[in-house]
């Protein structure tokens, strides 16, 4: 097994680098995705024979709440990494993925109410599905408050990091919620792609939101690393000679 | 504005939910999308200010 490439990746100006040529990349093939998304959604799909218009909410909830959980386990695994290992991208990972995740969190939760108005006659509910996606969003904020208050950017990161890993309980919690308990909130959508209950001009745009919904997700996380690395290494030689433009720098 | 157009942007009666839902997401989306861009910006003119002044 040759770890050269795990090396190179951990190294902040190499991962840079990649980062710098993959992410114009990752953002345009999310664009026709997500385009693609919100016309087959609010265009092609034929209203539901139940829900009417009013189901197209789907497709902006349903991805943005299973980003919300893809999000948090990312972070976490980032934080197992970042905790034993000390690599610096990966804690720049967690630091980055937070306020990503807080908002894909935020948007599930705001869209749901906009959803369970009009359905289920009541914005919010104390549900187990609609609690613990709430608790998720506690968690997220949990993440950057403890990473801000940490002066020291790596104990911050560390400290971060284990919150992250002891909230990850949270992600199946939210995800089995509408099997394990008797929720108000509908069951997966997902799952019936393929059998005869779903409409091929509803599936299609939810997958295509779905993928683009993940696809921009990784472009800003990158973003985000690549701002967090610049501004902890922003002493070494590097960042200077990239980014500095005056020829005489002193420092480290 | 045809009768179709104005039943489409109507959603059914749903169009404060339909409409309001999207137009959330697409908040998210410019946040996300300009928030990493800014801070990096910011970063590099800390950085030229500081070499500046040496």
């Amino acid at each position: 097994m040759n770890w050269v490439w795990f090396h190179r990746l951990a190294s902040p100006p190499s991962f840079f680098a990649l980062a710098e040529r993959l992410s114009p990349w990752v953002l345009a093939a999310a664009i026709p995705l997500l385009l693609y998304g919100v016309v087959g959604g609010l265009w092609l799909a034929p209203a539901d024979y139940q829900q009417g218009d009013a189901f197209r909410i789907i497709y902006v909830h349903v991805p943005a709440a299973w980003l919300s959980l893809f999000g948090y386990t990312a972070m976490a695994l980032a934080a197992i990494v970042a905790v034993i290992w000390r690599m610096k991208i990966a804690e720049c990972a967690v630091v980055a993925i937070a306020p990503v995740g807080a908002s894909f969190t935020a948007l599930a939760l705001i869209t749901g109410m906009l959803w369970g108005k009009p359905m289920w006659g009541a914005y919010w509910a104390w549900d187990a599905r609609l609690t613990s996606e709430l608790v998720l969003l506690f968690l997220y904020l949990g993440v950057i408050g403890l990473q801000q208050a940490v002066a020291d950017p790596r104990a911050a990161a560390r400290a971060a990091g284990l919150l992250a890993i002891v909230g990850v309980i949270n992600v199946p919690i939210v995800h089995y919620s509408v099997e394990w308990w008797n929720s108000l909130h509908q069951g997966s959508t997902v799952s019936k792609i393929g059998k005869p209950s779903i409409s091929a001009n509803m599936a299609w745009p939810l997958l295509s939101m779905t993928l683009g919904f993940m696809l921009f997700f990784g472009w800003t996380v990158l973003r985000r690393i690549q701002a967090e690395l610049l501004w902890r290494e922003r002493g070494t030689r590097w960042v200077r000679e990239r980014f500095v433009s005056l020829p005489e720098v002193s420092g480290d | 504005m045809t009768e179709g157009d104005a039943g489409f942007w109507a959603m059914g009666g749903y169009a404060l939910y339909v409409w309001g839902s999207f137009g959330i997401t697409a908040l998210v989306f410019v946040w996300n999308l300009l928030a990493p861009g800014a801070r990096r910006r910011r970063i590099i003119r800390e950085l030229n200010e500081e070499a500046e002044e040496q």
